[in-house]
């Protein structure tokens, strides 16, 4: 019996050990479970920071932007003593993150991102409105308009980023305007031999892509939403299927593997870079963020405006990176004086340029990023266009659309018909 | 030392060993010279040695301190079930510890306890959230959507002036101190409406910062008290209807007028333009008379019927039912060839006399130690009609959707997965193979059998023992296998007769993912939750199922 009593002791402490982690786990995790207590206090005014739980901001950035916003945040520290913690969270679960986490007290004060979340954020509640007052006038009136919902300003903008058609200016040297002419120009590039795709833009192999062919959509006179008196999408007028949404149907199968082949739809946004890098293609529709390859590949390049496929203006969507404050922060006052004082200043929006390329949304600071003719041309092309559609119905519309698009790419099915039958799949989704 | 003496273990050895598969007894054996090990390192007896006592003393302490705040933090946060549970748990851990004898049962607390965190509590709780509709608009409490509607209501009054502002406090009140474009300088507060002042001090930008009476808020006192200085409404006038001056960051204010205004007696938030009322629907939304709602709404129980519109709502109902009939091929085909490749690499390379027999091993199993998901985008790069490896090289430049057309699509994913899946199975087999006695194998032969006839009646049912509850949890694996299909194909191409993005290769999995993550629609958790439930039901039952006809398995040998 005595090798079994030594046994069962040695076990039972390592057991024990084990026994005391488990239920600090379990009681950390239980813990996590409550919500956080708000001390409330009315008495007279208190004096530190860190008794009010108000010495810190937190923020979530992806890692390309948090070190742009070093000197900003150490200058507001040194103003105010109050650090603003820069937390990077991948950019692809960030929105569902910020969404779960607000509610439960664990999320952050500031989030960085796109305008098009707006619509999810205030339908599940988690952002508050911003009030810039008269700094609204310094930045661009298509920055301040994305940022806009229902009436109202949700965010600091300081990105604008759009696409453009770029063009290899050694195998074509002219610009053209209309896409009629851009194809005759890359067909003859062909064949004298100097390309081997007339156009490039890339196809998600299962997305298609809307947002790249919307320029095109809408210089033939259709749009997606149509707005309401305050300048806002209304998602009760959906437009993408009436008669020009048709037309371009019809032309999306003209272009497309079973006609022209000028949207092919093997070609994905990478191979599609392959090529125009490779010096394949004269022109490539594509955003600001492919350039830097193409200048180090050493291709000599011209931005050139949308063309257009119809009588109508080709406006790109246009996509507004800004600042957004959380709904519950804790510490809504040191956090909105951060995002309308700090933030909007021309050295933020200067140095968030210098780490993202992308023209800043500050009337001051785009002129000085200007300089460079390629934000000059992407920036102009962009005062052209108009927001992506930030109301939540959206998240409906592209999947149908980028289904029906490639579909008819691919020459799968009657253009009108597929198209008719998407819009009523929309309203359906929309309406229920 | 008292040397170890494996005649006294306990006799149980002898006796299990005939039902076990070899490994399972070797393990046993391990387990019993282990024990012995300890025994001679340790050298002392009896229970309650003075080392043990006070280790246990000191553990038990820093638990119970721990558990003693922990209690405290939830007592102050007034989580009154979950301190419950907390010092249920806490009691029942010094109960069981504390007590003598009760041996089993400090055994398998901690193990309990584990289970109990990372898989019940994890499962109940998406049971929970299957019979509530959390989801987009649906986020959180009643409260929250009530807070939240009322801060996105708050609108600028058009065309008003901004005012720069002081914050100032007298006898425990804080005030406001405005000063107008013009540079006029009114003070006010929550209760009293703005007034002229006379006499307020003024800074060089021209914005007054002090008054006679009143003290001063510095940036620091303003933030340290921001609670209460961001719930100052400062009334412009006497009549409502001109809005409050409100500061967002305690040094500018803006009039703002709120476009809904909520009653918390009836619980009615109404428009103050149109006076139409917004009601509790009952849905966890704000709603008009004409079931018009308020964008942001709140988590409210539903009963079953996220699992009644898994199988009603039309557009789900139709695709589900081809998802379910995939799902199924998909795994049992997938388990199925993987062994039958995985047997057979492993027989081939099991020979004796093959030269080199560790560079194959090697190469073997390099597909298992590629990430799924990058093997997946990989392929689906080698399988593009036009520019991929396969098309383009090896077939000639053939256009062949691999991955859009449905039935060809369908091979794919499967001999990919298959191409993914093999190694680990040749791994078990090799492994089970080498364990089996080779006495057997030449006993058989010995009576003429042919190797056909050894490999059937022999080694496969032999093998089948020890792989068959591997191949069983291949089955649940496959039938989740999110990586391949989602990479790959990304469920494609989509059905023709839903609204949703279901397509020919969705299995289960990625369609519950498609529902919750919201690739139409928006998030779902609600249904996404009771479709869960619905594969936990299905893998749990054949799981079961199947554990039992290993069982009988085990009594052929």
């Amino acid at each position: 019996m005595k090798v079994h009593n030594t046994l069962a002791t040695q076990t039972t402490r390592r057991v024990f050990a084990t026994g005391a982690i488990s239920v600090v786990a379990a009681l950390a995790l239980s813990a996590c479970g409550g919500t956080a207590s708000t001390a409330p206090s009315s008495e007279a005014a208190k004096q530190d920071l860190k008794a009010a739980g108000a010495g810190t901001i937190t923020m979530w950035v992806d890692a390309e932007r948090s070190p742009a916003l070093k000197d900003i945040t150490e200058k507001f520290k040194s103003d105010t003593g109050i650090e603003v913690k820069l937390v990077v969270k991948d950019f692809a679960a960030v929105r569902d993150d910020f969404i779960t986490q607000v509610p439960t007290g664990q999320g952050p004060d500031l989030i960085v991102g796109p305008h098009d979340w707006i619509g999810k954020f205030v339908q599940n509640g988690v952002i508050a409105p911003v009030e810039l007052g008269d700094k609204a006038s310094q930045f661009q009136d298509s920055s301040i308009k994305a940022m806009t919902y229902n009436g109202a300003v949700y965010g600091v903008p300081y990105a604008i980023e759009n696409i453009a058609l770029l063009r290899n200016t050694s195998i074509v040297d002219s610009k053209a305007n209309t896409l009629d002419e851009v194809v005759a120009n890359g067909k003859k590039a062909v064949a004298e031999g100097k390309a081997t795709f007339p156009f490039l833009v890339g196809m998600d192999p299962k997305q298609g892509d809307p947002y790249h062919l919307y320029p095109l959509q809408s210089s033939m006179g259709s749009q997606v939403f149509g707005k309401n008196a305050d300048g806002g999408y209304d998602a009760k007028q959906l437009l993408i299927g009436d008669a020009a949404g048709v037309e371009f149907a019809k032309k999306l199968a003209a272009w497309g593997d079973a006609g022209e082949k000028i949207i092919n739809s093997n070609i994905t946004g990478d191979i599609a870079k392959e090529k125009f890098l490779a010096g394949e293609s004269p022109y490539f529709l594509t955003g600001p963020w492919n350039v830097p390859d193409v200048q180090k590949k050493g291709i000599k390049f011209a931005v050139d405006e949308l063309p257009t496929a119809g009588g109508e203006a080709a406006q790109p969507f246009i996509g507004v990176n800004g600042f957004f404050i959380s709904a519950k922060s804790a510490n809504a006052l040191a956090t909105n004086e951060f995002v309308t004082n700090y933030l909007t200043s021309e050295s933020a929006q200067d140095s968030m340029y210098t780490a993202g390329g992308r023209p800043p949304a500050l009337k001051a600071s785009f002129e000085k990023a200007a300089s460079d003719p390629v934000v000059e041309a992407f920036g102009k092309i962009g005062a052209t266009g108009v927001p992506m559609p930030a109301i939540p119905e959206m998240s409906a519309v592209w999947a149908d659309w980028g289904a029906t698009e490639l579909a008819i790419i691919k020459g799968q099915g009657d253009p009108a018909e597929a198209w008719t039958k998407m819009a009523a799949s929309i309203k359906s989704k929309i309406g229920g | 030392m008292p040397k170890p003496d494996l005649h006294e273990l306990p006799a149980s050895t002898a006796s299990t060993t005939r039902v076990q598969p070899p490994r399972a007894a070797a393990h046993q054996n391990a387990v019993h010279q282990n024990a012995a090990r300890l025994n001679v390192r340790s050298g002392r007896r009896g229970p309650d040695s003075l080392k043990g006592t006070i280790l246990k003393i000191v553990l038990l302490g820093l638990v119970d301190a721990f558990a003693v705040y922990v209690l405290m933090m939830l007592f102050l946060s007034q989580s009154w079930a979950a301190l419950v549970v907390s010092s249920l748990v806490v009691l029942a851990i010094n109960w069981i510890y504390l007590r003598k004898g009760g041996l089993p049962a400090k055994y398998l607390a901690p193990g309990v306890l584990f289970l109990l965190v990372f898989q019940v509590l994890v499962v109940f709780f998406s049971g929970y959230i299957a019979f509530t509709n959390y989801g987009d608009g649906h986020n959180s409490t009643k409260e929250d959507a009530i807070a939240a509607i009322q801060l996105t209501a708050q609108k600028r009054v058009p065309d008003s002036p901004a005012y720069k502002a002081a914050v100032l406090t007298k006898g425990g009140t804080f005030y406001l101190l405005f000063t107008d474009p013009s540079g006029k300088a009114q003070i006010g507060s929550t209760e009293e409406p703005l007034s002229e002042v006379s006499g307020a001090g003024k800074d060089s930008t021209g914005k007054a910062n002090s008054l006679p009476g009143y003290e001063t808020l510095k940036f620091q006192e303003i933030v340290a008290n921001q609670q209460e200085i961001l719930k100052i409404t400062v009334p412009v006038s006497e009549d409502p209807a001109d809005g409050t001056l409100r500061t967002a960051d305690g040094s500018t204010a803006y009039q703002f007028k709120p476009a809904l205004s909520y009653d918390a007696a009836t619980d009615t938030f109404t428009d103050s333009e149109t006076g139409k009322a917004y009601r509790d629907s009952g849905k966890g939304a704000f709603a008009d008379a004409n079931g018009e709602t308020l964008a942001t709404g709140w988590k409210i129980d539903v009963g079953m019927d996220n699992f009644a519109r898994a199988f009603t709502d039309p557009s789900l109902r139709g695709p589900l039912l081809g998802v379910i009939l995939w799902t199924f091929t998909f795994s049992v085909a997938s388990v199925a060839l993987t062994f039958a490749v995985g047997l057979f690499l492993a027989i081939t390379f099991n020979r004796e006399d093959l030269r080199g027999k560790k560079v194959y091993r090697i190469l073997m199993i390099l597909p298992y130690a590629f990430p799924a998901f990058l093997s997946g985008l990989v392929w689906s790069g080698i399988l593009n009609p036009e520019f991929g490896w396969l098309n383009q090289t090896l077939l000639g430049g053939a256009n062949i959707g691999w991955l859009t057309d449905p039935v060809l699509a369908k091979v794919s994913v499967l001999v990919v997965n298959v191409w993914l899946g093999f190694p680990y199975m040749f791994l078990v087999c090799t492994g089970a193979l080498q364990s089996l006695p080779t006495e057997i194998d030449e006993a058989a032969r010995m009576d003429g059998a042919s190797p056909w006839r050894v490999f059937r009646s022999i080694k496969l049912p032999l093998l089948l023992v020890s792989v068959a509850p591997l191949l069983i949890s291949s089955f649940a694996f496959n039938f989740n296998n999110f990586n391949v299909i989602y990479m790959l194909t990304g469920g494609g191409p989509r059905f023709a007769d839903t609204d949703r993005d279901i397509g020919a290769t969705d299995i289960l999995i990625t369609l519950v993912y498609k529902v919750a993550f919201g690739q139409g629609t928006g998030r779902d958790y609600g249904l996404a939750s009771a479709l869960a439930i619905i594969i936990f039901v299905i893998v749990a039952t054949i799981s079961a199922i199947s554990f039992k006809q290993t069982k009988a398995l085990e009594d052929v040998n």
